[in-house]
């Protein structure tokens, strides 16, 4: 590579990609519905949403095989919108491998070097380097026919990042491969990603595959970005009930926001549960709004249907509910309750917490700190 | 105990299957013993054994000239019905453009068109621009008849390669026509040359339009066998037909082969 010795990640004051304000319509169908999104050099961010939801359409732009409607794609500060794709310098992995299957791993991942006029010796020097980079030395020879699913994915991420593209980008790599293998691909990838310094964007529909590998995660809902952070903060802060529903496990008691002080009150007929400051100046709703206020499961206590379960220090809400069903799991036990209003209720508990044991029909009541529950609006309120 | 019962009817199958395949091929194999009989005569079934009419294709210039006409005629239209079917094929599956399934459908419209209709079409053009009786206006004309077959062959391998291979050659730094020439041509290449032979089989064999474009001084094979046949019937068109028969059954066979070596997925 004689013209560009950059180095990953080597320009740290711009962002390595900026969409904004992106979109693409389908016809009249809005796919994707203004993004706007910086990915800072180096980093490792996921696009997750449900199938349908813009994250594939998104990337697709990024990589120049679909061209957007409108707003703009600019990566290492330059505007690549109307860039052909073989010029854009951004690794992409698919889904499906797509090696090409009349090449051998070797040819495959030389195939970037070639078509960037680089000399036959560094050119071997480098498919080796990346060979063994994802583990696979020995194997270039073999066409990608010959190889199991695990390793044509290696293959692929190697021709990915052999010609250290200014972005990588990985639409649900791991799809298809089995449970076991998936997460150990996950950690590799992320481990050699960081070993390079390479900046990623990566597309998944496994909330899962988002918490493990990502720096940060952008919700993607309806062609848009509905919460963008880090892993704890979709899980401890979610901005809407989408993302409260879509994270981890969630309950979610709908009402009306009063507000009174710092704070408020969600109301629900003859309930009333306090919403804390914090939580209430996130929301920033009005008074009377459909609101819901989400506890995460770990969050809850069960106690005795007589206990006020009011420690002395902290502030705690309170609700009735119905043993329905207790479940093992390994370490955790999981609790699934009912409300007497019909809502569904999940509470989650280390085992050996000195909990008394509940048993299906008990009637208990839950508690949980006011600092715990996260107050979102209710679209369908 | 069913077998007893059974055992007859797949006889008969067997039996029925036989007298279709004898009526199909018997016809068009009967040439072949034909050619080699001893006597003067165009009988069947031939009287003695002799190669003398092979001898008389061979150094008789009518049929030989024949022979090397239909060989120029047959491989210059395999070629460039091969280089248009295939340019075809590829803006009619990849392309997206206004009027397309028009288009398609004129391109391969020879295969419904009467043949005659052709043909007359054809003469009446081409005496204008006076390339009658020429290599260059038979060729233009198989070519016509032979682009269908190419672009048939070459649209099946075409939608089966998976398009994300030629996005990715792309993301990986190659121009569109990088990417055809390593990705996408290597992958239809077995469609491409099984049309091509396509293409030249259906040169080799075309009699009608021949007829109409070919002169006394340039004939193809089957012409001067039509011609002969009418005047005298002698077994040497029996021995070039089945030449004719070998050369065109050889080809096919070849297809079959080249069709087997598909890309791997």
């Amino acid at each position: 590579m004689s013209g560009r010795s950059r180095p990953w990640g080597a320009v740290p004051d711009r962002p390595a990609l900026a969409l904004r304000n992106l979109s693409k319509r389908f016809g009249d169908v809005p796919a994707v519905d203004g993004v706007d999104l910086e990915v800072r050099q180096g980093e490792f961010i996921t696009l997750l949403g449900p199938s349908g939801s813009g994250k594939t359409t998104t990337l697709r732009m990024i990589a120049g095989f679909t061209l957007q409607s409108g707003g703009t794609i600019e990566i290492d500060g330059v505007d690549m919108g109307h860039v052909p794709p073989y010029r854009r310098d951004v690794g992409m992995v698919f889904q499906n491998y797509a090696l090409f299957p009349h090449m051998t791993a070797a040819e495959n991942i030389a195939f970037p070097l070639q078509m960037r006029r680089v000399g036959r010796p560094e050119i071997r020097r480098r498919v080796a380097d990346a060979l063994a980079l994802v583990k696979l030395e020995g194997l270039g020879e073999r066409y990608p026919r010959q190889l199991s699913g695990g390793q044509q994915q290696r293959i692929a991420f190697a021709r990915a990042v052999v010609f250290n593209p200014r972005l990588l980008l990985m639409d649900e790599p791991l799809g298809a491969l089995d449970k076991k293998l998936r997460e150990a691909l996950q950690l590799e990838v992320m481990h050699i990603s960081r070993q390079l310094g390479a900046t990623v964007v990566y597309v998944t529909h496994d909330q899962d595959e988002a918490l493990v590998m990502s720096d940060r995660i952008a919700i993607f809902s309806k062609g848009r970005i509905e919460q963008l952070g880090t892993g704890e903060d979709l899980y401890d802060r979610p901005a809407s009930l989408f993302v409260a529903d879509f994270i981890g496990e969630s309950n979610i008691l709908r009402g009306r926001f009063e507000p009174a002080g710092d704070g408020g009150w969600l109301v629900r007929g003859p309930w009333r549960w306090q919403v804390g400051a914090a939580a209430a100046a996130r929301a920033s709703l009005g008074g009377g709004a459909a609101a819901a206020l989400v506890v995460r499961p770990e969050r809850l206590r069960i106690v005795g249907a007589d206990d006020t379960g009011a420690g002395p220090a902290v502030v705690v809400n309170a609700v009735e509910a119905t043993v329905r069903d207790v479940l093992y799991l390994g370490s955790m036990r999981k609790f699934e309750l009912v409300l007497p209003d019909g809502t569904a209720a999940v509470v989650r508990q280390q085992r050996g917490g000195g909990a008394h044991e509940r048993r299906p029909g008990d009637q208990v009541r839950l508690t949980w700190a006011v600092d715990d529950g996260v107050l979102v609006a209710d679209p369908h309120g | 105990m069913t077998d007893s019962w059974r055992q007859p009817r797949r006889l008969l199958l067997l039996a029925l299957g036989a007298l279709t395949v004898f009526f199909l091929m018997a016809p068009t194999l009967v040439v072949v013993p034909m050619s080699i009989t001893a006597s003067n005569a165009l009988t069947f079934p031939p009287e003695g054994f002799s190669i003398r009419w092979y001898e008389k294709m061979l150094t008789d210039p009518q049929w030989s000239n024949g022979f090397v006409h239909s060989a120029q005629v047959a491989s210059l239209t395999a070629v460039l019905a091969t280089v248009l079917g295939t340019l075809a094929a590829l803006g009619t599956v990849r392309g997206r453009f206004p009027g397309k399934s028009a288009v398609n459908a004129l391109v391969l419209s020879p295969l419904i068109v009467p043949v005659i209709i052709i043909a007359i079409g054809m003469f009446s053009l081409f005496v204008r621009y006076k390339i009658t009786g020429s290599i260059l206006g038979l060729v233009l004309a198989h070519t016509a008849l032979a682009v269908p077959f190419v672009v048939i062959n070459v649209a099946t391998s075409l939608r089966t390669i998976d398009r994300n291979l030629e996005l990715a050659a792309m993301n990986l730094g190659a121009d569109p026509l990088r990417t055809f020439r390593r990705v996408t041509l290597p992958l239809i290449l077995p469609g491409v040359l099984a049309g091509g032979l396509f293409a030249f089989i259906t040169s080799w064999d075309e009699v009608v339009v021949s007829i109409f474009l070919t002169s006394a001084r340039f004939r193809t094979l089957p012409v001067e066998m039509w011609e002969q046949v009418r005047q005298v019937v002698d077994p040497t068109v029996a021995a070039v037909a089945t030449t004719l028969l070998a050369v065109t059954t050889s080809l096919l066979l070849l297809v079959l082969v080249v069709r087997r070596q598909a890309p791997a997925r």
